[in-house]
């Protein structure tokens, strides 16, 4: 197979990583975060290069795709939404900001909108109760919430920091 | 009242090796490991009854004891810095606001036990804590902190961090080992427990975060007082995570022997609106509810053991007399449901059931049987499973239904919740 995923630089930062451990398979996690942030998602044929990397079946790639939460097959929106529904941010209304985005964003939770600018994901506990109700949006924490700041939210597009 | 971890929260960048150097940072590693003897470091943490403050509470040093020294194998150290119990949120303060703290910790703790490779598991979700305790090694390998020869005394140190993927489970300590071995995160049946088939098949001593930031306090000042700052065999303070429905949510950390209430209504403000208080979770979702007449209890592992509810991690969640009942263990069971690894049958679909039954009731088609049934199979849910994930889901589950029984049967009734 002529590796496409792994360019000679990913390669060598793959490397590096399996370094850090006395068994490379450890490295699988670190790799795959790598791959994933490179490309925006983990496709099939990422995945054979992977096990093909880690000299481990396919079918090991495809439970650790599938285990872990925070792997994607297909990339998410440019603004993705992870709102916490765990209970410290449920007793403080989390569900109806769900309710309200999937409203605002004309799509279920676990859906991206077809212009591929907002995805909306439910999760369990970030571990920021304390600023609850909460999300994740791309790589920040904001809260607590209401539903101004999640308008406030979308008419950004997150297009870069924002404090709440 | 002082504090010790809690104080570093409110020094501007003490995420930095300098202003932790400022507050002389480093300085009780570096005479441990200049003139103290690895054995006196583990019987001083032993005897200052330091818990472990991740969830099980079990004595620190006495774990750091089991780890055979001599199997020719390395012995690692793993830190446990996934922090999924719903409610938790300290490990993230000290991450984020003072990880040297972490680092000094852990070097007294493989100074102790011999260890010369660490790796800190840290959960995936988390950036600004990643960042900056990845800034935070990096600038102590360059100041000679960590590596090889730390502060010239010949000891060698790496830390390797290890980023999470998302999976509650991983908190657990074994499934925390398979996943940082690259594999999913199915926890081991134990014997043999980590202090002697760990990582990669070698010895290893697993701690929490927080358990480990308390070390340098203990060897600065002495076990005699750390133990005294709490209770009988519950060493110290502790880093209490409060939400919910509370004025003032945030970390307090807190000698062990603190009430309930005074935790609640003198530190956390009351309850939000000026509600009556319904009830509160003492230790992560894991932990049996209390109801707001047991709030007196004391927050130590033994206290709250005795309470048949338990210290766990330290988180508490608050709930106003607004909130139902169903509606809160709905939630709870939802969780446990979505992480169960499902490697045992009794957890895999006991969970399943439970969460499906609870979905049905608070869509208004509970039926009367509804109750034994979960009951039921919440008797089964725990005990026989290979890890805690399942006795926890079973000690949360079964207090809602004992505590609140009247509240569910109403709830089936009516098909809703109308509280008064
Ligand atoms: C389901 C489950 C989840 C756990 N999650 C965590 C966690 O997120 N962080 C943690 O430190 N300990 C967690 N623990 C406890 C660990 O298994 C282990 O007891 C702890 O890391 C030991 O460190 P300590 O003795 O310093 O507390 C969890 C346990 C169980 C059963
Ligand atoms: S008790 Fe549940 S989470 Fe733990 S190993 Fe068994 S199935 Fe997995
Ligand atoms: S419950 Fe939402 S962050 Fe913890």
């Amino acid at each position: 197979m002529n590796p496409m995923i792994f360019t000679p630089e990913l390669k060598k930062r793959a490397d590096q990583i399996s370094a850090n451990y006395p068994v490379q398979r450890a490295a699988a996690l670190p790799v795959m975060r790598l791959i994933q942030e490179t490309y925006g998602a983990i496709s099939g044929e990422a995945e054979l290069e992977i096990a093909e990397y880690f000299q481990i079946p396919p079918a090991d790639v495809r439970e650790l795709m599938t285990f872990y939460t925070l792997f994607y097959s297909k990339p998410k929106g440019k603004c993705h939404i992870q709102v916490c529904r765990t209970l410290s941010c449920n007793l403080l209304g989390a569900q109806k900001l769900i309710k309200y985005l999937e409203e605002k964003l004309k799509i279920k939770v676990g859906e991206t909108t077809s212009d591929g600018q907002f995805s909306l994901d439910q999760v369990e506990c970030l571990g920021a109760c304390e600023i609850a109700p909460m999300a994740q949006v791309n790589k920040d924490y904001l809260g607590p919430l209401t539903k101004e700041k999640l308008d406030q939210i979308l008419s950004l597009n997150y297009a870069g920091k924002i404090q709440v | 009242m002082e504090k010790l971890i809690s104080r570093f929260f409110e020094i501007q960048k003490a995420n930095t090796l300098s202003v932790y150097l400022e507050e002389d940072g480093y300085e009780v590693a570096k005479r441990a490991l200049r003139e103290m003897k690895p054995e006196d470091i583990e019987s001083e943490v032993k005897r200052s009854n330091l818990r472990g403050l991740g969830g099980a509470g079990f004595n620190c040093g006495m774990k750091w004891s089991f780890v055979p020294r001599n199997t020719g194998k390395p012995i690692y150290l793993v830190v446990n810095a996934d922090e999924g119990e719903p409610g938790t949120f300290k490990d993230k303060y000290i991450l984020e606001k003072v990880p040297h703290l972490l680092l000094e910790g852990m070097i007294l703790a493989a100074f102790a036990v011999g260890i010369h490779k660490a790796y800190i598991y840290i959960r995936g979700e988390y950036e600004l804590p990643f960042l900056r305790l990845q800034e935070a090694v990096e600038a102590a390998y360059a100041k000679g902190f960590l590596g090889k020869n730390i502060f010239g005394s010949g000891f060698d140190l790496e830390v390797v961090i290890h980023r999470g993927a998302g999976a509650y489970i991983c908190g657990e300590e074994t499934g925390l080992l398979e996943s940082l071995e690259g594999k999913k995160g199915f926890p081991r049946l134990k014997p043999p427990f980590p202090a002697i088939v760990g990582l990669f098949g070698c010895p290893t001593v697993i701690n929490n975060v927080e358990t480990l930031s308390y070390i340098p306090f203990i060897i600065k000042r002495g076990s005699e007082w750390f133990a005294k700052l709490g209770t009988e065999r519950n060493g110290g303070m502790r880093l209490f995570s409060v939400s919910g429905q509370v004025k003032k949510p945030g970390v307090y950390e807190l000698p062990l022997g603190i009430s309930l209430r005074e935790i609640i209504y003198t530190h956390a403000g009351g309850i939000r609106g000026d509600l009556k208080l319904k009830a509160v979770v003492p230790g992560g979702l894991s932990a049996a509810i209390l109801k707001a007449d047991e709030i007196d209890v004391k927050m130590d592992f033994d206290s709250l053991k005795a309470a048949g509810t338990m210290g766990g991690s330290g988180g508490v969640v608050v709930m106003d007399e607004a909130m139902s009942m169903v509606e809160a263990l709905r939630v709870t069971m939802q969780f446990f449901a979505h992480e169960s690894c499902g490697q045992c049958s009794p957890c895999r679909e006991g969970t399943g059931w439970i969460d499906r039954i609870l979905n049905r009731i608070i869509n208004g088609k509970g039926r009367p049987q509804d109750l034994d049934n979960l009951l039921d199979i919440g008797a089964y849910l725990g005990g026989t499973t290979i890890c805690a994930l399942a006795d926890g889901a079973q000690m949360a589950f079964l207090s809602y239904l004992r505590k609140f029984r009247s509240e569910f049967e109403e709830f089936i009734r009516k098909g809703s919740y109308a509280h008064a």
